[in-house]
């Protein structure tokens, strides 16, 4: 069927507007629009004494200056706390602009609202803030001794403490089960805190018509439904008078699911104050130091095992570094807590974790949203237990894999969307052997002895994990026909480079019948589609598609029983081909959907020669029924929605061979292989694309990507120059394999991949430069210094207790 | 406080515009806001993403590290210009075909720098391609389909060398409906 687009590798849609500086990312819109700026605080932690705007009040241009004083109602209130969790008892949010007291450098005081960019700035460098000048808390362990508060009234600056327990083969508890195993390793692990940083910022764009009493508001976002709610919210406005659109967006990541930003309220607000378009787009700057960071955490580990380096029991706790607010909750120890486990069954667990607050930015997901922690974590483990015992890693890992019969495996825990931890589908054992084989790992030990001979190091190195993708609560589809034979599909979800006009196109296309041409695709527009959650944690294919896929089933179904009419045929011996509904094997007896489209919709009113048809004096119906049929809507279109049980697994295993230089200590990744499943694909090419997009960013999290603050909270490398993202050259080959098992879950069997490629690369790093220094590898990134210093530090050989 | 402006003559993708502008617009607000030539994306301001990359005279340069009035007079490649007559360029058509873009906001930065690039080296070799690109940034692709793209647009740019132009048909298409 020339229709069949689902599994093809299809050129994106998106890309013609956007090779040709046709895009229209936020700040491409409201040409003319007055330009907000803010006066942020340069102090981790401080007391607004007084704010003086007196002398910005001559700068040319300058339309307003807020205060916290000056908002209104629900907008002087804390912004919310998104995602509420038992275990977070002293959840704390900022509010739009600092009242009283800043807690990281970064947090806004002040907004000003100028004609242009520039001129905002001038006035903002005017402004003067007296701030009385309070003790910074930062690093994880200077917050856990509790001397400094970052808020007052959270003792020790815990804002989180979570527990979970789940018992061993005989109902042993995780410490009895260690202290009972032929083995025990005890350790500590650390990961440093990275950035989803998207080459474009956040940025927020509002229109008031004063007229009609409503605002459209564009924003940088991963999610338009849940920020118009928000908006609509704080400034008291009925929600069908507020609609907001994701534009063309330059990259996510994670960072722009947080919502309501405090701009993302402040800028819609002066618009409608001043009944002036207002702008703001963020610059670099204030991406580093008021949006979101990731990953810091400092684990520690036991385990015990037998001599096959089986698991019998694990415990781990966890501090985890929340920065100075908690507006997502604790999601990302959560799944660090949860995704731990990967591909394994560990005997008898306990995971505690106690989220810390700190005078930094607030720490909410990052693509792989703790995953990489928790990975980084279990296989830093099981190459421990496998040094331990002398034994091959991959053999370790094999042993303690979930075997292909025992799906669904339930882990016994709850996860991130609250549901039981219960792993759809897999099959770990053959990506492992697929992996082995990609990269050549049994003929490995001989390449190094080469390499060794020549007085070179290398090392290899594996990492697997399993991913939760697709959580709900839902997502919906709405498909709509129209006489010309077009179809209009449109999502609440938004899209941010993920190719999902192209994908969802592929879905409808091929679910209908319809030409790829005749589709098009609208994401994260609520005046399109007003229901969704929004994209993250790899769940828009998933759930948007699968939603899609629903509702043009509905639509197929309602275009085959008109067209049964049409034809006076049977609706099960149609099918559509081409855009056109036919008799299967008569292709003779058949009607375009365009004109079951305008048969769909009885007209007293024809616009064109083909709606004339369905007017009422055409003679199409008969007198004695109802134009529209009893349970029956006019129009050729249909909306439904997907909303899973819980989420579905998708898994992968990593391999890399690293160079490690014996003189400046450089690491130098030679090859990169990956064995990726997440069920069934719908377009490989954009699929391969996330994997190789998630692994650079892997690598820049393992290698090079660090936020360095100082004892006084202030971030030393605010900036591309310093915060070191690879580039081209920093990036290996990446070598990809796939294996699809279905999801069960799903119509369309399929599971998310945006999050995979980043999720194990620290640990395989590690791993790697572990095998070719012989050295433990115990905190990411590794940076050269970083090598250096540990070759010249005494330590315990890999696999020895530390 | 007003600022003193000062008129701006440059000649963008072919056409003379004009404009009056302070002596600290940047290059990039101009084309961007002045021009409404909003192709081009700002992704650091201090030089060191690439996305802003313009042809100046031909050669790439950081528009966010030029200032406009520094250009009075010069001629100015943006990546709205990049296509001819509705023609999309071989860079343009091997970045679609290779799947070298993700969100596309780095994207025009890339196509300008590969563009002058391919120009001076027509059939360049991988480790010159990989230097070639090696001063943009991009967070979606990890690089690899970019370099793919480079290697693609030099084969297009030669077969296109070789073919008479009324043959060639290549196809400009920005999805409405939206």
């Amino acid at each position: 069927m020339t229709t069949r687009l689902f599994g093809e590798p299809v050129q994106r849609r998106e890309d013609a507007r956007l090779i040709t500086g046709q895009g229209r990312y936020l700040d491409d819109l409201g040409a003319g629009a007055l330009a907000a700026a803010f006066v942020r605080s340069p102090h981790a932690h401080a007391r607004i004494l007084d704010i003086d705007v007196s002398a910005a009040l001559d700068v040319e241009g300058l339309v307003a200056i807020y205060t916290w004083e000056d908002l209104p109602g629900a907008l002087a209130e804390p912004l919310p706390l998104l995602i509420p969790h038992p275990a977070l008892t002293h959840g704390r949010t900022a509010y739009p602009l600092a009242r009283e007291i800043v807690r990281h450098v970064g947090e806004p005081v002040v907004m000003v609202v100028a004609r242009d960019r520039y001129l905002a700035e001038d006035a903002c460098a005017l402004i003067r803030v007296d701030y009385e000048i309070l003790k910074p808390v930062v690093g994880i362990e200077e917050a856990v001794r509790g001397v400094h508060l970052v808020h007052e009234d959270v003792p020790g600056n815990v804002g989180a403490h979570l527990v979970q327990e789940v018992p061993g083969p005989g109902g042993a508890a995780a410490r009895d089960a260690i202290a009972a195993a032929p083995h025990t390793l005890e350790f500590r692990l650390d990961i440093e805190r990275s950035a989803s940083m998207p080459l474009e910022g956040r940025g927020v764009y509002a229109r008031w018509d004063a007229d009609d009493g409503s605002l459209r508001v564009y924003s940088s976002t991963q999610t338009s439904t849940s920020v118009r709610m928000a908006i609509a919210a704080k400034l008291g406005l009925p929600l069908p008078k507020v609609e907001v659109v994701a534009p063309d967006v330059g990259g996510g990541f994670g960072v722009k699911i947080v919502h309501p930003w405090p701009e993302e309220v402040l800028v819609p607000w002066a618009a409608r104050l001043l009944n002036r378009e207002v702008k703001w787009a963020e610059d670099r700057r204030e991406h580093f130091i008021s949006s979101s960071h990731e990953r810091g955490q400092v684990q520690h580990v036991r385990v015990g095992f037998d001599d096959d380096g089986r698991v019998l029991g694990l415990e781990v706790e966890i501090l985890h570094d929340h920065g100075a607010y908690t507006p997502y909750g604790i999601i990302v120890p959560i799944i660090t807590s949860t995704q731990l486990l990967g591909p394994y069954k560990v005997g008898a667990y306990r995971v505690e974790f106690s989220s810390i607050y700190t005078n930094t930015v607030q720490v909410t997901p990052y693509r792989g949203a703790g995953r990489p922690q928790g990975v980084f974590c279990m296989e830093r483990t099981m190459d421990r237990i496998a040094a331990h015992l002398g034994r091959d890693r991959t053999e370790v890992r094999a042993a303690n894999f979930i075997q292909p019969h025992e799906f669904p495996y339930d882990q016994g825990m709850t996860f991130q969307d609250g549901r039981p931890l219960i792993y759809d589908s897999g099959d770990y054992p053959e990506a492992l052997r697929l992996l082995k084989e990609l990269i050549g790992w049994d003929s490995f030990p001989e390449a190094k002895a080469r390499a060794a001979a020549e007085g070179r190091r290398i090392g290899i190195g594996v990492g697997c994990y399993v991913e939760g993708t697709g959580v709900g609560p839902y997502e919906g589809g709405h498909v709509q026909i129209t006489s010309d034979g077009r179809v209009h599909v449109s999502t609440g979800l938004t899209s941010q480079g993920q190719g999902h006009e192209t994908a969802f196109a592929q879905i409808a296309a091929t679910e209908l019948g319809v030409p790829i041409e005749k589709v098009s695709v609208v994401t994260g527009d609520t005046r399109r589609f007003g229901y969704a959650v929004g994209t993250f944690a790899s769940r828009a294919a998933v759930m948007s598609g699968n939603a899609i896929a629903l509702a043009c089933r509905k639509v197929r179904e309602k275009a085959l029983r008109i067209a049964a009419e049409a034809l006076e045929a049977d609706p099960r011996d149609l099918e559509i081909t081409d855009g056109t509904v036919h008799v299967a094997g008569v292709p003779s007896a058949s009607i375009p959907l365009g004109t079951v489209a305008v048969l769909s919709n009885p007209l007293r009113y024809a616009f064109d020669e083909e709606t004339r048809r369905a007017t009422q004096f055409a003679g199409a119906a008969s007198d004695d029924r109802p134009p529209v049929a009893e349970g029956e809507e006019p129009g050729l279109e249909g909306r439904d929605y997907y909303s899973p049980v819980r989420s579905t697994f998708a898994a992968g295993m990593h391999a890399a061979i690293v160079e490690t230089d014996p003189d400046t200590a450089e690491i130098r990744i030679l090859r990169y292989a990956v064995v990726h499943d997440c069920g069934r694909l719908i377009n490989p090419m954009i699929v391969e694309g996330q994997i190789h997009g998630g692994v650079a960013q892997g690598v820049g999290g393992a290698l090079y990507e660090k936020m360095v603050y100082d004892e006084h909270g202030q971030l030393l490398n605010a900036s591309f120059m310093d915060f070191l993202m690879p580039y081209a050259t920093e990036v290996p080959h990446i070598e990809t394999a796939h294996l699809e098992t279905p999801s069960p879950l799903n119509p369309l069997g399929i599971k998310g991949a945006g999050e995979a490629g980043v999720i194990p690369v620290s640990a395989v790093i590690a791993s790697a430069v572990e095998d070719a220094e012989g050295i433990t590898i115990a905190r990411m990134p590794i940076s050269p210094s970083d090598l250096h210093h540990l070759r010249l530090t005494p330590q315990g050989a890999p696999g020895s207790d530390q | 406080m007003n600022e003193t402006r000062h008129r701006v003559t440059l000649t963008v993708n072919g056409v003379l515009r004009e404009a009056t502008v302070p002596g600290r617009r940047l290059l990039s607000d101009c084309l961007r806001h002045d021009l409404g030539l909003t192709g081009t994306h700002v992704g650091c301001e201090h030089g060191v993403c690439g996305a802003c990359t313009v042809l100046l005279d031909g050669e790439p340069v950081r528009s966010c590290l030029t200032f406009a009035v520094m250009v009075d007079g010069h001629e100015i490649t943006t990546v709205e210009g990049l296509a001819r007559d509705g023609e999309l360029s071989p860079v343009q058509r091997a970045f679609a075909e290779c799947h070298a873009l993700q969100c596309g906001f780095c994207t025009p930065g890339f196509l300008c720098t590969v563009t002058a690039f391919l120009r001076d080296n027509p059939a360049p070799a991988e480790e010159e391609a990989l230097e070639a690109v090696a001063g943009n940034l991009c967070r979606c692709t990890g690089y690899q389909n970019i370099l793919k793209a480079v290697h693609r647009a030099a084969e297009l740019q030669a077969e296109l060398q070789a073919e008479p132009r009324a043959e060639r048909q290549t196809e400009l298409r920005v999805e409405e409906d939206r």
